[in-house]
């Protein structure tokens, strides 16, 4: 069983919420955004897109967690990598990492230790697109677009034009029986 | 499908290796990073079991493996009991028991390193057996190619050397037909095989070769414990027909071919000292890309893997 949660219209109005919310937290302040990859890149080009009308200047990277994982012994194969790429210093910067969706918090617990590997920021800060609860790990989003409200074992998943042509939010509901 | 080991790059499918040259390329990446060390193999062993002296293959893969932070430990060959004739098998045994999760196997004999990999849970990575195969010198050799001709289809690589004894010459090779690369050798009549893989031409003659418009030269290492084979011209001799002389190196500048050497070189024999400052030349390219693609192969492999069909 699924349902579409969010429709393309509800997502771009969360993007916005999150827009808003970084700019008003940090006008004015050099911000680097890294989204995680997949998707969580895409979210973040489109962050940049509504805060580039900012009189500042923000940098954009992308970090794939592929090797940051804690579940390796779980996996029948390790999953493929793909690039990172932070085309800026790390040393000293504001980041703010972007995420599509925050459920166990372990993806971000990788993203911070990877993300520490390239240098030392001032700051991390966490955006994501969807919070569905469920946490795992001590972690919590500082910039939230839309809140869900799941059940444990439900998937949850975002697809977004870029990747996969179409932007909705589904949750698909695992059977209880 | 993962697999357990690397034996050779014959068993390979275009798929698999097409796979490992993709991922090699975020893993040089991390090469570029202040910390160059990531957490994937962690907790997990590497065991480093050379019956051959090597340097640069046994110190490219334990880079490799700190890299990925496995434990690597050193299995000192030429210490241990195997020169008090314990047998292989009961070496194998010993490590077993160890619980390693990789091992990486250099030895002088042919198919030794599956014979291993059958006996064994852990993961076997052929570090080069006799004269059989060597497939991550292929695949570092294949990934440098790539690096320099994203589309390798139809271009020529001409290996210079003693073909007949080179396990680099049969792994390279085949992995570069694999990939749509041209190949062809030279090198004594005596040491160009003449049975091999299908569409590899052969030429004996310096000049010949060149008139087929190669675009990368890819040395050989001159095997001096060779030296005493019958079928092999003295080493001057060997530089004046098939090395690269000052003479030579002016012409593959003027055309602007790479060139390519597996390491360690013999200077004077298979190339002279001006190469070392050649532009074109991929030879510490090749060290670099080796961390990159065997750290691709030991984050590819499962030790255990198709142990339960």
């Amino acid at each position: 069983m699924s349902e579409q949660i969010l429709s393309a219209n509800e997502i771009e109005a969360a993007v916005g919420r999150l827009a808003a919310a970084i700019r008003d937290k940090t006008a004015g302040q050099p911000i680097a955004l890294v989204g995680i990859r997949s998707r969580g890149d895409e979210v973040a080009k489109r962050l940049i897109d509504l805060l580039a009308e900012d009189d500042r200047e923000i940098a954009f990277g992308v970090i794939d967690i592929s090797l940051y994982r804690d579940d390796f012994e779980h996996l029948r194969e390790n999953p493929a990598l793909q690039e990172s790429d932070i085309p800026f210093s790390v040393e000293d910067a504001h980041i703010i990492l972007v995420d599509d969706v925050l459920f166990t918090g372990r993806t971000i617990r990788a993203a911070l230790d990877a993300l520490s590997d390239y240098g030392r920021p001032a700051r991390i800060e966490l955006a994501v697109l969807v919070d569905r609860g469920h946490r795992e790990m001590p972690i919590s989003a500082d910039y939230v677009g839309i809140t869900l409200d799941t059940r444990r074992l439900d998937h949850v998943r975002v697809s977004l034009e870029e990747t996969d042509r179409i932007d909705q939010v589904i949750v698909i509901q695992k059977d209880m029986q | 499908m993962p697999r357990k080991d690397l034996l050779d790059i014959s068993s390979l499918s275009r798929e698999e290796i097409d796979h490992l040259l993709d991922q090699s390329v975020p893993f040089k990446e991390l090469f570029t990073r202040s910390v160059k060390k990531v957490p994937a193999l962690k907790g997990k062993s590497v065991l480093m079991l050379f019956y051959e002296p090597s340097t640069r293959t046994h110190s490219s893969f334990e880079v490799a493996a700190k890299r990925l932070s496995a434990d690597v430990t050193n299995f000192d060959v030429a210490h241990s009991s195997i020169t008090k004739g314990e047998s292989v098998r009961e070496t194998v045994e010993t490590l077993q028991a160890m619980r390693t999760d990789f091992i990486i196997v250099r030895h002088a004999r042919s198919g030794l390193p599956g014979m291993i990999a059958k006996q064994t849970r852990a993961s076997v990575i052929n570090a080069g057996d006799g004269a059989h195969a060597h497939p991550t010198q292929a695949l570092l050799d294949a990934f440098t190619i790539k690096e320099k001709f994203p589309d390798p289809v139809g271009k020529k690589v001409l290996i210079i050397g003693d073909i007949l004894h080179s396990r680099v010459a049969r792994s390279t090779s085949t992995i570069l037909k694999k990939i749509g690369v041209d190949v062809a050798y030279l090198g004594p009549g005596s040491l160009v095989p003449q049975k091999g893989p299908e569409g590899i031409r052969r030429f004996t003659s310096y000049q010949e070769a060149m008139a087929w418009s190669p675009d990368v030269i890819y040395l050989l290492r001159v095997q001096m414990e060779r030296q005493e084979a019958q079928f092999f011209p003295s080493l001057r001799e060997y530089h004046r027909l098939y090395g690269i002389t000052d003479a030579r190196l002016a012409e593959i500048r003027q055309r602007g071919l790479y060139l390519m050497h597996p390491g360690p070189v013999n200077r004077g024999v298979e190339l002279c000292d001006a190469v070392m400052d050649y532009e074109r030349s991929l030879i510490n390219d090749q060290v670099e890309n080796g961390i990159a693609v065997r750290m691709a192969v030991l984050y590819w492999l499962k030790p255990d893997a198709g142990s339960e069909s």
